[in-house]
């Protein structure tokens, strides 16, 4: 394309006269990669730096303020042989980050100060059998008090913070025993260290807070890298719109960039890229994406269009309003903000058990305090065991028993192609018992393929697709699909409004309506949502329809799902008629067309009401706030913006079998958390009654604490062994270089 | 045995200095592309 493109949006100043941008660079794979990128970039007149991030994909770019135009990198890295698209800052990121290393930070605290004591109280340990003198002793327990106390206050944070939280809003989550109980263990000590006594509890508590930082740290670096991925292909995906500037020159401009007041001009085959009004021009503009109808609707001027809907007429020149001024998106809106507003609190299976588990614990503990006083023995001692039944009952095994497995779960799915929103997810994810599907884009693809490829020639076929590639129409973009390898016919010409014609083998070969072919059309006359062209060469011919069709593993998938119990239910915005082939093609009893998007919240809370947990899967615009108010919702990559955000998890790919994959690794992982917690409670039915009956000593506590950590990690370890068989990978470290939809998209604008 | 009133604070003393050698190179970004850097060192170009 000549226009020239305006990337000022995603710049940023980097220090003295300095510009900087960030971009997702798609097909890095190795060492030479980088080299190539760095060393191609560094060629280029003002490049200050270049560097990439081989880790997410992405690439960092600074240059002399005023040598170069964003533009240029992006073609300059082009010709290298790189897509790449700029990043817009986000400023959630950047907070991830900080986030990331805070937690770092705070683990490498804890894992330094629990080695150095656990030295020391080895030693002591080892002395108090052997020839320790008491001098010797409260020297080392004094050291271990000088590192923990700073050790755990620093490293602590994240739990006190939280505990506090939980407190002060009048409830218990497991932070509130964790902090109690690394609080407790440190008070004791240091009393105890001041009455020289032999026992003191520096270890247990320090290396609790290493254990549960390590949970932690990999729970939020598992979700940084899902964000980090997610938000490349995102990037990867933004469209450019011809926007119109004064003096009717067209600079291509990111989506983003666009205001209200702009003039765009939407080409045929492209998408809408605003909310706006059609000043001039008219045409037919297919809405599936907003709306969920397949039927394309006539616009001229005057008309209100939406941002996603395709542009297969002529061109429009639209007037771009400020969004929530259209009607339907101010609806959506709305609904939305009631949606979300509505969503109640889910409380986690940890912190379900977290409420069972401080009562019960406080309670034992003060019942050993009242049992060892009314049995007689001293206050000290009875305060001594009370506190060491709180210590070895540290929720240490309790706390890890969900985050690991969780761990395991999220990257096992990211590695399936199923990128999670939401932390508690998985665990929606299994309750779920009922699956309604939107029907556009979620059960179908979001673009239309040939519906008869498989009943036509093939030779005709790679015909029409070499004849597609040198023409712009819509149309001929689906019947190119698929044919990447084949040449464009060289000498095409394009009859606007009819089709392709060119010489090919002596004879000449068309392709467009079936007039232009010189088909006769009485034979095809049904009225659908089809559309069809012909191809025509040497006397033979044949007719493509075009429509939306089922994604190819849907009829598989949807039977295995009603196979692991759910009940399953098509809530479309598409009009009946085009609905009951669907349903009937899936076997799927419950079905309404026609349905808005108010509908569709309102259908939601009729089934929750019903005690129903509905897992939405959808994609439209119009789905968004019934994703948004569902139990738990997936929706596709292609979906809409807003769609995705309210999404508590997104999937890659052309096939519907990652629904399939998110319920069953989701049970897995929901089982084996629940697995995981009686062990933790196995543990404590062994512990407590070791302590209450005073035998507890820091050695003790230790080993168990320890013991009990690593059986639940390596517990959720076998989770990973089951998933790979169960969840087919998508190969997504690249960034899906190969990934369908995100080459098939480019296809369609470039 | 009084030495250990020096070694043991020693001993403590070097494992700070790792620790925040540590907290030095995570601030200044050393960990922010562990597999780059794997990958860096396999082309020998910086002449």
């Amino acid at each position: 394309m000549t226009a020239a493109r305006d990337l000022a949006v995603y710049v940023r100043p980097a220090g003295e006269g300095a510009l900087g941008m960030e971009l997702a660079v798609e097909g890095i794979h190795c060492g030479g990669c980088i080299r190539k990128v760095e060393q191609g970039l560094k060629k280029l007149d003002g490049i200050i730096d270049a560097r990439v991030n081989f880790s997410n994909r992405r690439l960092n770019v600074m240059w002399r303020d005023g040598t170069l135009a964003p533009a240029e990198i992006v073609d300059a890295l082009e010709r290298i042989g790189y897509k790449s698209q700029p990043f817009e800052f986000r400023q959630s990121e950047s907070a991830d980050i900080a986030e990331s290393r805070r937690l770092l930070t705070a683990l490498a605290v804890a894992g330094f100060a629990a080695m150095n004591i656990m030295l020391l109280s080895v030693s002591v340990w080892a002395g108090n059998v052997s020839d320790i003198t008491p001098w010797q002793r409260d020297f080392f327990h004094w050291v271990s008090a000088a590192i923990a106390i700073p050790a755990a206050a620093y490293a602590g944070q994240p739990f006190f913070r939280s505990a506090f939280k939980a407190l002060r809003a009048r409830g218990v989550n497991m932070d509130v025993p964790i902090s109690l109980g690394v609080m407790l263990a440190l008070g004791l000590s240091v009393v105890e260290t001041l009455n020289h006594a032999e026992h003191a509890y520096f270890d247990s508590a320090v290396m609790l807070l290493f254990f549960l930082l390590c949970g932690r740290y990999f729970d939020h670096a598992m979700r940084k890298r899902t964000r980090a991925v997610a938000g490349n292909l995102a990037a990867l995906k933004v469209e450019f719109a011809h926007r119109m500037m004064p003096g009717n020159e067209i600079v291509l401009t990111p989506v983003a960039a666009l205001r209200a007041g702009d003039g765009v001009l939407v080409k045929p085959g492209e998408r809408v890229p605003a909310d706006g009004i059609v000043i001039n021009g008219a045409s037919q503009i297919d809405e599936s994406f907003v709306t969920g109808e397949t039927l394309r609707r006539a616009v001229g001027a005057g008309a209100a269009v939406y941002a996603g809907t395709m542009n297969y007429g002529g061109a429009l020149d639209i007037r771009v309003t400020a969004s929530g001024e259209g009607t339907l998106i101010d609806e959506i809106e709305r609904l939305l903000d009631k949606a979300v507003m509505a969503k109640s609190r889910y409380v986690r299976l940890a912190d379900r058990a977290a409420g069972y588990y401080a009562p019960v614990v406080h309670t034992a503990a003060l019942l050993t305090l009242t049992g060892w006083l009314i049995a007689g023995a001293g206050a000290h001692d009875a305060i001594v065991t009370a506190i060491s039944v709180l210590i070895i009952t540290c929720p240490c095994a309790l706390a890890l028993a969900v985050p690991v497995v969780q761990v395991v779960a999220a990257g096992a799915l990211f590695r399936g192609g199923i990128f999670l929103n939401a932390g508690d997810a998985i665990e929606r994810l299994a309750e779920a018992d009922m699956v309604v599907f939107d029907k556009t884009g979620t059960l179908t693809l979001p673009e239309p393929h040939v519906a008869n490829a498989g009943a036509l020639d093939p030779d005709l076929l790679r015909l029409a697709a070499r004849l597609a590639r040198s023409s712009s129409h819509p149309l001929a973009a689906v019947a190119a699909k698929g044919f990447a390898n084949e040449a464009p016919v060289g000498g095409a010409v394009e009859e606007a409004g009819h089709g392709v014609r060119a010489e090919v083998d002596g004879a000449e070969a068309r392709l467009g309506s079936l007039a232009f072919c010189g088909v006769d059309e009485s034979g095809a006359g049904e009225a659908d949502d089809s559309s069809r062209i012909a191809v025509s060469h040497r006397g033979r011919h044949a007719v493509l329809v075009v429509r939306q069709v089922l994604r190819a593993d849907a009829v598989a998938v949807t039977s295995e799902l009603r196979r692991l119990g759910l009940d399953l239910m098509i809530l479309s915005g598409d009009r009946a008629e085009a609905v009951a082939p669907i349903a009937r093609a899936l076997g799927i009893a419950i079905w309404r067309g026609e349905v808005k998007p108010a509908n569709k919240v309102a259908a939601l809370q009729r089934l929750r009401d019903e005690g129903r947990r509905v897992l939405m899967v959808g994609d439209g615009l119009n789905d968004s706030p019934a994703l948004a108010s569902a139990h738990v919702s997936l929706a596709p990559i292609g979906a809409a913006d807003l769609s995705k955000a309210h999404a508590d998890a997104v999937f890659l790919g052309e096939k519907l079998a990652p629904v399939r994959d998110a319920v069953v690794a989701a049970r897995r992982a929901r089982a084996l958390m629940r697995e995981n917690l009686w062990l933790a409670v196995i543990y404590n039915v062994i512990a407590v009654p070791v302590a209450v009956a005073g035998w507890v000593t820091p050695l003790i506590a230790a080993a168990a604490m320890s013991g009990s950590s690593v059986l639940v990690t390596l517990n959720a370890f076998r989770l990973h062994a089951a998933l790979r068989r169960k969840v087919g990978a998508v190969e997504v470290g690249a960034i899906a270089p190969d990934f369908p939809a995100v080459t098939g998209d480019r296809a369609w604008t470039s | 045995m009084d030495v250990l009133i020096f070694l043991v604070p020693l001993a403590i003393g070097l494992g700070l200095v790792g620790l925040f050698a540590f907290v030095w190179a995570l601030r200044s970004g050393q960990y922010d592309d562990v597999e780059g850097a794997a990958l860096r060192m396999l082309s020998d170009d910086d002449l």
